[in-house]
C-alpha cells in the first residue's frame, strides 16, 4: 500500500495554503510532519484524504488516482485519526471505537459480534480496555486521543493518518502513543502523523516532511532534514540540535537574548 | 452516565406501558366504556352497539393518532438531533413543522384532496428545513448550534406569517375555522380515513430510519469524521432529512403543529438509553406515543371544551427546553 502526492496544492474554496508540495508513504514507514501553527498542516491531511478537493497535483493511493475511489474504497484503506474533540452525545468507549468498523459492515446492517471483539482488541492494544463503558465525552483530552486511535485501528486499514496525536497528551502518554506508532509501523502500516515536538521526529520517523507557509522546507530522514539552520527558520528563533549519550539527538530553543 | 436498566428491559416496559395506557384511554371519556366491555367489543363480541360507535369510530382512531403522530414527532426530533448535531432542535424549532402546517393549509385553501394536502405538506417542511439548513450554514463566527436554533425560529416565524395571510385570504366560513383549529394542534377531528392517509407516509420515513440506525451514529459525528468513516455524508444527509420531514409532514397533515414532543422525548430517551441510535429511536417513538396519549387523553377529558394539545405540549416543553438550554451540559 502506498500513498503519494506530486506537486500538491491544496487550500479551503480558492484560498491556497500550500503547493508545490511532494510526498511518499509506504507500508511499514514513519512520516512526521513538522511545522509552526497554521502551516497548512491539518489542510494538508484532509486533501491526502479526500475530504477537501486538491487545487492542483495529483496524489495517488495503491497506483490509482484517490478521485477514483469511493468515500468508503479511501477508508478502506487510510484512517484518520482528528485531533482530539470533546463530541456531542456521550457514546460508550466501545461504541466509539466501533464506528471504525463501517467499512466492513453493510450499509442496512450493524456492527456484529466480529466488530465488537475487533472493536475490543483495538482497546486492548492500546492498554484502555478498561475505558470500553466510560462515556467518550466524560475522559480527559489524552483519553480521548487514544481513544480515536484505538477507532482507526478498528478500521484495519493499512495506512493511517494522525493529526497531532501528541497534542493533548500529557509526557508519559505522548511516548506511549508513540511507542504505539512504531509498533504498528513495525506491522506494515504506514503512518503519518505531524507534530509540534522535533524530537518526535528523530526519535521515531523514518521521514520527516518539514512545513512553513504550506511549502515543504525539507523532506527526507529526520537526521538530514531536520538542521539547525532549517529548524530555526521554520520556528523563528534560535534552535541548537545536540545529541545525547547514546547518539539520540534533542533539540532546544533558544530564544534570542540580549546579551 | 450509563443507564442502569438494560436496553431490552426499556423497551419492554415502554411498550407495555404504551399497550396499557392504550386500552385505559379507551375506557375513559364523556361516555365511559367499563373493561369488560371494552374486551367484548374489541373481542368483536360486542353486544352494545352504542359501544362500537364509540369505540371504533372514535375513541380508537383517535388514540391510534395520539400514538402515530407523538411517535413520528419524537422519532423525527430524533433524527434532526443527532444529524444537525444539536439537542437544542426538533421538527418544530426547526420550523420544519411550521412549514408543513403552510403547505397544508395552502392545501386546505386550494380545497384539495388530502393527498395532495400531504405532498404539500411534505414540501413546505422540507423546503424550510433546506433553508434553515443553508441560512445557518451560511452564518459564520457564532455559536453553531444557537444560530441553527435561530435561523429555525426565523424560518418559522416567516412560515406563520404566510399561514397567517392565508387566514386571511380564506373563506371565513368554511375554510378558515379548519385552518385555525388545525392549527392549534389537535386530534379531535381525525378522521379513520386520515389516520389510513397518514400511516403509509410515516412508516416510508421509518424505514430508511431503521435500516441505517446505526449509520446515523457516525452521521453525529460531523461530516468530516463520517467521511473518514467511508460515509458518503451529503448522500445520507439528505435521506434522514426527507425521511424525518416526510414522517413529520405527514402527522402535521391530521393534527396540526404541535410542539415540544419531538425536542423533549429524544432527551428522555437518551437518558435511559443513552446515545445510540439503534436504541435511541424506539425508545424516543416508545416515549413519544406514550406521551401524547396522555396528554391527549387529558386534553379530552379536561374540560367542557376540547383543550389544544399544542397547549399542553407546550406547558410540559418550555420548561424542559429552558432546563437544557441553561444547564449546560457540554455532553448529551
Amino acid at each position: 500500500m502506498e500513498l503519494s502526492a506530486v506537486n500538491l496544492a491544496f487550500g479551503y474554496g480558492r484560498q491556497r495554503v500550500g503547493k508545490n508540495l511532494d510526498l511518499q508513504l509506504s507500508g511499514g514507514e514513519i512520516l512526521c510532519l513538522l511545522g509552526p501553527n497554521g502551516c497548512g498542516k491539518t489542510t494538508l491531511f484532509k486533501t491526502l484524504l479526500g475530504l477537501l478537493p486538491r487545487q492542483a497535483g495529483h496524489i495517488d493511493l495503491d497506483g490509482r488516482d484517490l478521485n477514483e475511489y469511493s468515500r468508503a474504497g479511501i477508508a478502506r484503506r487510510m484512517a484518520y485519526v482528528p485531533q482530539a474533540h470533546e463530541g456531542v452525545f456521550a457514546y460508550s468507549v466501545h461504541e466509539m471505537v466501533l464506528m471504525g468498523r463501517n467499512v466492513h459492515q453493510g450499509l442496512f446492517s450493524g456492527p456484529d459480534k466480529a466488530d465488537r471483539l475487533r472493536a475490543t482488541a483495538a482497546l486492548q492494544d492500546l492498554g484502555i480496555a478498561d475505558l470500553a463503558k466510560r462515556d467518550y465525552t466524560r475522559l480527559s483530552g489524552g483519553q480521548r486521543q487514544l481513544v480515536l486511535i484505538a477507532r482507526a485501528l478498528a478500521q484495519d486499514a493499512p495506512l493511517i493518518v494522525m493529526d497531532e496525536p501528541t497534542a493533548s497528551l500529557d509526557f508519559g502518554n505522548q511516548a506511549r502513543v508513540l511507542a504505539q506508532i512504531v509498533r504498528l509501523a513495525e506491522r506494515g502500516l504506514g503512518i503519518v502523523f505531524s507534530t509540534h515536538n522535533p524530537d518526535h521526529a528523530w526519535r521515531y520517523a523514518s521521514q520527516v516532511l518539514l512545513l512553513k507557509d504550506g511549502r515543504a522546507l525539507a523532506c527526507g530522514a529526520p537526521e538530514e532534514a531536520l538542521t539547525e539552520r532549517r529548524l530555526s527558520e521554520v520556528y523563528g528563533l534560535p534552535v541548537r540540535v545536540e545529541a545525547l549519550a547514546d547518539h539520540q539527538r534533542v533539540c532546544v530553543a533558544r530564544p534570542a537574548s540580549r546579551s | 452516565m450509563r443507564p442502569k436498566l438494560k436496553t431490552s428491559t426499556v423497551i419492554m416496559l415502554l411498550s407495555m406501558i404504551v399497550v396499557a395506557g392504550s386500552l385505559i384511554a379507551a375506557t375513559v371519556g364523556p361516555y365511559t366504556i367499563e373493561l369488560p366491555q371494552l374486551a367484548a367489543a374489541l373481542l368483536g363480541q360486542g353486544s352494545d352497539p352504542t359501544v362500537d360507535t364509540v369505540l371504533f369510530n372514535v375513541r380508537l382512531p383517535r388514540i391510534a393518532a395520539s400514538l402515530l403522530v407523538g411517535a413520528a414527532l419524537a422519532g423525527a426530533g430524533t433524527v434532526y438531533q443527532g444529524l444537525f448535531r444539536n439537542p437544542l432542535v426538533s421538527p418544530d424549532i426547526l420550523g420544519v413543522s411550521a412549514g408543513a402546517g403552510l403547505g397544508a393549509a395552502a392545501g386546505i385553501f386550494l380545497s384539495l384532496p388530502i393527498l395532495a394536502i400531504q405532498g404539500l405538506s411534505f414540501i413546505g417542511g422540507l423546503t424550510t428545513v433546506a433553508l434553515v439548513y443553508l441560512v445557518a450554514r451560511s452564518v459564520r463566527g457564532h455559536e453553531p448550534g444557537l444560530v441553527l436554533v435561530l435561523s429555525g425560529v426565523v424560518i418559522g416565524a416567516l412560515a406563520g406569517a404566510c399561514l397567517s395571510l392565508l387566514k386571511i385570504l380564506s373563506d371565513p366560513y368554511d375554510q378558515l375555522p379548519a385552518i385555525t383549529f388545525w392549527l392549534l394542534g389537535s386530534l379531535a377531528n381525525v378522521t379513520p380515513q386520515e389516520l389510513l392517509s397518514a400511516t403509509p407516509a410515516v412508516f416510508a420515513g421509518l424505514v430508511p430510519l431503521v435500516l441505517l440506525r446505526w449509520r446515523m451514529n457516525l452521521m453525529a459525528l460531523g461530516d468530516e469524521e463520517a467521511a473518514s468513516l467511508g460515509l458518503s455524508p451529503a448522500r445520507l444527509r439528505l435521506v434522514f432529512i426527507c425521511a424525518a420531514t416526510l414522517m413529520t409532514a405527514a402527522v402535521v397533515t391530521i393534527a396540526g403543529v404541535i410542539g415540544w414532543v419531538g425536542l423533549v422525548m429524544p432527551h428522555i430517551a437518551r437518558l435511559l438509553v443513552g446515545p445510540n441510535f439503534q436504541r435511541l429511536l424506539p425508545a424516543a417513538m416508545l416515549l413519544g406515543a406514550a406521551y401524547l396519549l396522555l396528554v391527549d387523553t387529558v386534553a379530552r377529558n379536561l374540560g367542557q371544551a376540547e383543550t389544544p394539545l399544542g397547549i399542553l405540549t407546550a406547558f410540559v416543553g418550555g420548561p424542559v427546553f429552558l432546563w437544557l438550554l441553561t444547564s449546560g451540559r457540554r455532553a448529551w
